[in-house]
């Protein structure tokens, strides 16, 4: 359990960095700071079989198991999409698969964020958390 | 009764979701093309109907049912009345333009045989594209497309180019949701009958912006869904020619619509309850009523005229912008504005006007074929109803210079 403390780590610090903004503007203007700033997949996944299609916006994502634990890349053409992928990574990237699986991210509704994780949203974002506990589950199976 | 002169300020005072915050903003709402805020009035109509009045329609002896029944009917000649229709025998309640145009798919294609072809423009509303593919699909039928050109606007050389003896139906949507383009569709209804085609006019974006006469367009059925007209949701109309009603079949089966059941053969009620089978929405074809009654009190010639005047002052505004493309620039246009900005996503770009109080659609507003003819995943997309005002635009454009700079 000691790296899922890590990820319930993870959350509450993303959580008290959420605390310092006023409004709903400045909150969007980190996450979009986030998105600008990461370079988050290699090129050569940005395609069609990595995809993950929203309505809004889309999503690309790539899983592998290294050394026992999850890596993942992504990215969307969307920047406040890519900004959360960016938080979500932070949390998810290089915990165990098992971890992962049983995940709670409750940080998403503490920081106002829930409907970008709604499935009528639909920004890729729903199906982008999913295949990531899906791939996590794949590995464990392996 | 005599209309008063059109005032916007009193208009907006009819509406209570107008007058409410979001996320400490107050709302300036530029989502009427995907549906239209309710009036009081009608509010009030839908509160009283299940307070006091609700009942089964057309079936009961007792005094409330003949009551909703007498208010159902009365809806029904309101609107026949609106549309100067004929006869009130030619409304059809439906659930709304959708389930209108899948209605006459199904019932009108049932009279087409193997060959014959349905013509539809490059700029419809999915709703307006998959019955008629369903339909092709299932009679071997033939679905034609007329293009458009790159301001948004059908090539009529090319529909004439499409139209033969052929062609059994056109249909093709009056103002276009994504583009704000008005059609000539008067012009194009009489191409369509020199050739004995009919004639579907998809009036979801027309009913709330112009005086609709389907007498004087002549059209064969127009269709449009009540809640885009200050109505509820889950009611529609389909117009549609008594001749041409009558010879179509049923479409649903069930009670309401038939005259005599047995085992052996059954026999159907006549217009409109043939096309309506089963307990209609009530409260929403009352109400629906309701919304035209209160559309009466509106000089509909003056808020047209208001509504290109707000469409107009929002593209100078947006002109003023960078790097600012709008999409859809026909000499004809109402109400709809949808842009891009370079290097930016829609996606992202409406979520910020919305933490700023203000509501717009982005996407490819169920018309992904007019996005691939232009090459966009989407717009961004201001639709506006006679509520609202050229301060708003004026908000609307600080918002969005306040977005662009964030984003940038
Ligand atoms: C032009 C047009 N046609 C059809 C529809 C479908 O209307 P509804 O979803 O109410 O059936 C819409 C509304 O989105 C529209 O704008």
């Amino acid at each position: 359990m000691e790296s899922n403390t890590d990820m319930t780590k993870i959350q509450h610090e993303i959580i008290s960095d959420f605390m310092l903004f006023d409004d709903w503007m400045e909150k969007y203007e980190y996450i979009i700071d986030l998105g600008k700033d990461l370079p988050l997949i290699n090129e050569k996944y940005k395609t069609d079989e990595y995809i993950i299609e929203g309505c809004q916006s889309k999503v690309w994502l790539h899983a592998a198991l290294i050394d026992g634990k999850m890596d993942y890349s992504a990215d969307s053409d969307a920047i406040i999409t890519k900004g959360i992928i960016g938080l979500l990574i932070r949390v998810m990237n290089h915990q165990t698969p098992e971890e992962i699986a049983s995940s709670d991210l409750f940080f998403i509704s503490e920081i106002g964020l829930q409907e970008h994780l709604s499935p009528s949203r639909s920004n890729g974002l729903v199906g982008m958390v999913k295949k990531m506990k899906i791939e996590a589950i794949k590995s464990l199976n392996q | 009764m005599q209309i008063p002169p059109f005032n916007v300020r009193e208009i907006r005072e009819q509406f209570p979701a107008l007058r409410q915050k979001i996320y400490g903003k107050n709302l300036i709402y530029f989502d009427n093309g995907a549906t239209s805020q309710k009036p009081q009035v009608v509010i009030d109509a839908i509160n009283r109907y299940y307070a006091v009045e609700n009942a089964n329609i057309h079936r009961g002896v007792h005094y409330l049912s003949q009551r909703a029944t007498t208010e159902f009917e009365a809806s029904r000649i309101r609107i026949q009345k609106h549309l100067n229709a004929r006869k009130s025998e030619e409304i059809i309640f439906t659930k709304g333009t959708t389930d209108s145009i899948n209605l006459v798919a199904f019932s009108y294609g049932e009279l087409l045989n193997k060959g014959d072809e349905i013509i539809i423009s490059a700029m419809e509303h999915h709703g307006n594209i998959v019955p008629w593919q369903m339909l092709c699909a299932r009679k071997g039928l033939v679905l034609k497309v007329i293009p458009i050109n790159t301001k948004g606007e059908i090539i009529q050389e090319e529909y004439d180019r499409l139209l033969s003896n052929k062609t059994k139906l056109v249909s093709v949507i009056h103002i276009s949701n994504t583009l704000g383009t008005v059609n000539p569709v008067k012009e194009m209804i009489k191409k369509a009958h020199a050739v004995g085609a009919k004639f579907l006019l998809d009036g979801a974006q027309s009913i709330q912006h112009m005086k609709i006469d389907v007498a004087d367009l002549d059209c064969d059925f127009y269709v449009f869904s009540g809640h885009k007209v200050f109505g509820p949701t889950g009611i529609g109309v389909l117009y549609g020619k008594e001749a041409l009603l009558d010879a179509m079949p049923p479409y649903q089966g069930g009670g309401d619509m038939i005259e005599k059941v047995t085992f052996e053969k059954t026999t159907y009620n006549h217009l409109p309850h043939k096309f309506e089978a089963g307990t209609p929405h009530i409260a929403g074809g009352i109400c629906l009523g309701t919304a035209f009654e209160f559309l009466s009190t509106i000089d509909l010639i003056e808020s047209e005229a208001y509504e290109r005047e707000l469409a107009h002052y929002a593209e100078q505004v947006l002109e003023t912008f960078e790097d600012l493309t709008i999409i859809g620039t026909a000499k004809n246009k109402t109400s709809v504005v949808s842009f891009n900005v370079k290097g930016l996503h829609p996606f992202d770009i409406g979520t910020l006007l919305d933490k700023q109080g203000i509501a717009v659609r982005t996407g490819h507003h169920c018309t992904q074929p007019l996005m691939d003819f232009y090459k966009i995943p989407g717009t961004v997309r201001a639709s506006f109803a006679f509520y609202n005002t050229k301060e708003e635009i004026d908000f609307f454009a600080e918002a969005l210079e306040k977005s662009i700079n964030i984003l940038r």
